[in-house]
């Protein structure tokens, strides 16, 4: 019997925005040595429960003790006294400064009078980069890392400052697959040596590989605690949404026309040309690893880059057109980042929602109604199923997935033949996901043509009908879904033959 | 750095197209004057870049040298205050004004532009207000204060090394240490890079703005004070006038971002000076009217933020998302 307290323990904690419940009486404890995966839908409470855990937030009611003695963490600061670090999805770092300066920012070590020890910041650096096994010159500057890079540092930071919990939330949501394993390995090591981590995230595959707890959250309540033989898949679907998912039918594919015709692209970036062709009814994936150029290429065909080479949609030349004509012959882009790209997040959900349809509502010098753009909104909000069912509050009020779903909502709203997808489920849970995926497949029934770009392998396969492998912004292969395999794929990405 | 280096050199094809146009150019009469006015235009520069670097801004820097710069002289000859007093009172208020903006910033969370805008007309209104658009002066009095703003050391028999310069170069080795060498300067710059971050990193970040706000008014009181000192004479309706546009140019051109988080005081002593010598080439190139030094200036900047532009894009091509 272990007498000694938990590590940290959170009793009942109720926390409420403005009238709308968040978490409900949630309870856990974790111990040392132990990785607890917190899962659910979108706008389950599982960012609002790190944020409580690390001080962000207080609870309106319930507490949480450490080491068996109560706290009442007034800032993330004060948490971090305690041992206990969050590393947020959207990492808080400088990017105008050095990793140096990064790693050690806020615990600088000091001579007299508030001058910095430059001999001991060095040193102190040295042994953070070597927490994580991270080879890097120290005076890089941030700004210049990749994804994978950028978020080990995070973690070398919370490490280096004594953590002894480190809270992830959603840390695989923007890297490669090897970037993600590399990291998975990692916070099994610092598991051995006795830290304990809390991770958030959507990607299931994960919660298997190195979870030894799940707890689930739905509409911020505790519903269950998954151990050991019973973190599998299905198990974790089942508590997350409360029913089984329904399976995918199997399709009967039948393809028309080509309707997106891409030849000799190249942009600047990229003086590799690509040629692709997405018929009617079919779903194309563009999988590579992060910078193979996967976005850029969207990017270009969409006519946000510059560009040379041939894109017509439904045989309407668009190669020397820009944003303006491409949406007007019938292309969309469902952006990778929702919240600088897809979204005005100060602005209404309307405002937003109605954005790229706009110009149809127009009077003859651009005049808009007051109204304008009201009733799309409000049809987007209802066939979406966004929730709150609101239009008037801000974007920014709605948890990550409601948000991806006006996004999507918008660009369908406009009917275009052709959809381009970039990153379509990012930093989605389960649910939304099913519900992302079954729109795209009913896009590709109405006939229309996607293509989307995806770093989740588990997607690429279940959701196309050929995949093309890019790597580093050249074309490596075009693979036949139902036929090929991750391991395929990654070679391909990876630059190397396929051998059979 | 590459960006020091390019305005570096722009600086120079300035200074070496202006020595071959104009003979006046390189004389040492226009060298000492043209270092005294980079020197105090540069102690203006390097205040504003801290509030730049942290993010903000200080519209309010060309009035509150107006308020500094015209009530020394009324207070000293006309209302006869002694000197020490005068200058450390108004040097006292001047820090006091900058604290306020601070509070202001951070507390009340109100918007640089807006409180500085504020400060913009209100200190001009009082200068004014209190002087009654009177000229003020020293007179013939006061020589030796008047030194610290028109004295010079003499290196040879025409040339001088100004005192202004001698104060700037203090203020400017004190202003890169703090920057560089200290724990505020390294919060201050990552209060301006990701104040989100910096505030989750422990760091006091209202505490560094408000110091940021509170040294850039100090800095403009004391080049208030040298720029009286020195022309000897002030007109509230015009002393400092777009003294803080001149200023925050200098900062821009010398590599400062306005979204805070990057700057250098080598860059700000280069953008100054460059400022100063265009305004210098414009009034001794025969085919530029004086009138339009603005236009003139306002081309180069931007001239200068394009090229800064283009590079970037050139060299983030191969950087990818």
């Amino acid at each position: 019997m272990n007498l000694r307290p938990p590590l940290l323990e959170v009793s009942s904690i109720t926390k409420t925005f403005g009238g709308v419940t968040a978490l409900s009486e949630v309870s856990f404890a974790i111990e040392p040595g132990e990785i607890v995966a917190i899962i659910g839908e979108n706008g389950a409470g599982k960012s609002t429960l790190a944020k409580v855990m690390s001080g962000v937030h207080s609870p309106d009611s319930g507490f949480v003790t450490v080491d068996g003695s109560r706290c009442e963490f007034r800032n993330s600061a004060e948490a971090a006294e305690y041992g206990i670090s969050r590393i947020p999805q959207e990492l808080e770092l400088c990017d105008s400064m050095t990793v140096e300066e990064n790693l050690l920012l806020g615990r600088e070590p000091l001579k007299s009078m508030g001058r910095l020890d430059f001999p001991e910041c060095l040193k102190m650096t040295r042994s953070a980069l070597e927490m994580v096994d991270l080879k890097i010159d120290p005076h890089q500057l941030v700004g210049d890392l990749g994804h994978g890079q950028r978020q080990l540092i995070a973690i070398a930071r919370a490490l280096h400052t004594s953590a002894r919990l480190l809270i992830l939330d959603e840390p695989t949501a923007t890297l490669s697959p090897l970037e993600t394993q590399v990291l998975l390995h990692r916070l099994i090591e610092m598991k051995k040596s006795g830290s304990a981590i809390v991770m958030i995230t959507h990607r299931l595959a994960e919660v298997e590989e190195i979870a030894d707890r799940v707890i689930v959250l739905r509409d911020g309540e505790n519903v269950g605690s998954l151990e050991g033989k019973e973190i599998q898949r299905d198990a974790m679907i089942r508590c997350m949404v409360g029913r089984d998912l329904s399976p995918i039918e199997p399709e009967v594919s039948e393809f028309g026309d080509p309707r997106l015709i891409v030849r000799e692209l190249m942009t600047q970036d990229h003086p590799e040309a690509v040629s692709l062709q997405v018929r009617s009814g079919e779903r194309v994936a563009i999988a590579g690893l992060v910078g193979s150029g996967r976005s850029e290429l969207l990017e270009a065909i969409f006519g946000l880059r510059p560009r040379s080479g041939h894109v017509s949609v439904d045989q309407c030349d668009l190669s020397r057109a820009g944003v303006k004509e491409s949406v007007r012959a019938g292309l969309a882009l469902i952006p990778e980042e929702r919240s600088s790209q897809g979204l005005a997040l100060q602005r209404s959900v309307s405002e937003n929602a109605s954005l790229p349809g706009l110009f149809r509502e127009a009077g003859r010098f651009g005049t808009l109604d007051r109204h304008a753009g009201a009733a799309v909104a409000q049809k987007i909000v209802k066939e979406l199923d966004v929730r709150p069912p609101r239009t008037d509050i801000p974007a920014s009020d709605l948890s990550g997935g409601n948000q991806q779903k006006i996004v999507i909502g918008k660009w369908l709203d406009l009917n275009p033949a052709v959809v381009l997808l970039d990153e379509p489920t990012r930093g989605v849970d389960v649910g939304a996901r099913e519900e992302i995926h079954k729109r795209i497949r009913d896009l590709s029934f109405s006939g229309k043509s996607v293509l989307f770009a995806s770093s989740e392998m588990e997607e690429v396969l279940s959701l196309s009908h050929r995949i093309i492998v890019l790597s580093e912004g050249k074309m490596m292969g075009t693979l036949v879904s139902a036929e090929t395999t991750e391991e395929e794929i990654m070679a391909l990405a990876t630059g190397g033959e396929i051998h059979e | 750095m590459n960006k020091i280096k390019g305005i570096f050199a722009v600086l120079l094809a300035v200074m070496i197209i202006t020595a071959f146009i104009s003979p006046a150019f390189l004389t040492s009469y226009n060298i000492e004057n043209l270092l005294r006015r980079s020197a105090l235009f540069g102690i203006l520069g390097i205040g504003v870049s801290f509030v730049i670097m942290t993010g903000g801004i200080d519209l309010s820097l060309g009035s509150l040298v107006c308020l500094v710069g015209c009530l020394t002289p009324w207070l000293i000859i006309d209302v006869g205050i002694p000197a020490p007093w005068v200058l450390s009172g108004l040097l006292l208020l001047s820090l006091g004004l900058g604290l306020l903006h601070g509070v202001l910033v951070t507390k009340l969370r109100l918007q640089p532009f807006l409180v500085t805008l504020c400060g913009l007309f209100i200190y001009r209104g009082v200068t004014r207000g209190i002087l009654s658009d009177q000229t003020v002066g020293f007179g013939t009095s006061g020589t030796v204060l008047k030194s610290l703003g028109n004295g010079r050391i003499p290196v040879t028999d025409t040339f001088g090394l100004p005192i202004p310069l001698i104060i700037l170069v203090l203020v400017a080795l004190g202003a890169g240490f703090l920057l560089r060498r200290t724990l505020w300067g390294r919060h201050l710059i990552a209060i301006g890079s990701n104040e989100t971050a910096a505030r989750h990193c422990g760091i006091e970040v209202d505490r560094v703005k408000m110091g940021a706000y509170a040294i850039c008014a100090l800095l403009t009181g004391i080049a208030g004070l040298l720029i009286v000192l020195d022309t000897g004479t002030a007109q509230p309706s015009n002393f400092g006038n777009f003294y803080e546009l001149y200023a925050i140019a200098a900062a821009v051109l010398g590599g400062c971002s306005l979204r805070g988080g990057e700057g250098t005081v080598i860059g700000v002593l280069i953008g100054a000076t460059l400022v100063q010598v265009l305004r210098n080439a414009i009034v001794l190139i025969d085919g530029i009217p004086e009138a339009s030094e603005f236009a003139v200036i306002g081309a180069v900047i931007m001239i200068a933020v394009i090229t800064d532009e283009v590079m970037r894009r050139r060299s983030g091509k191969n950087k990818l998302a």
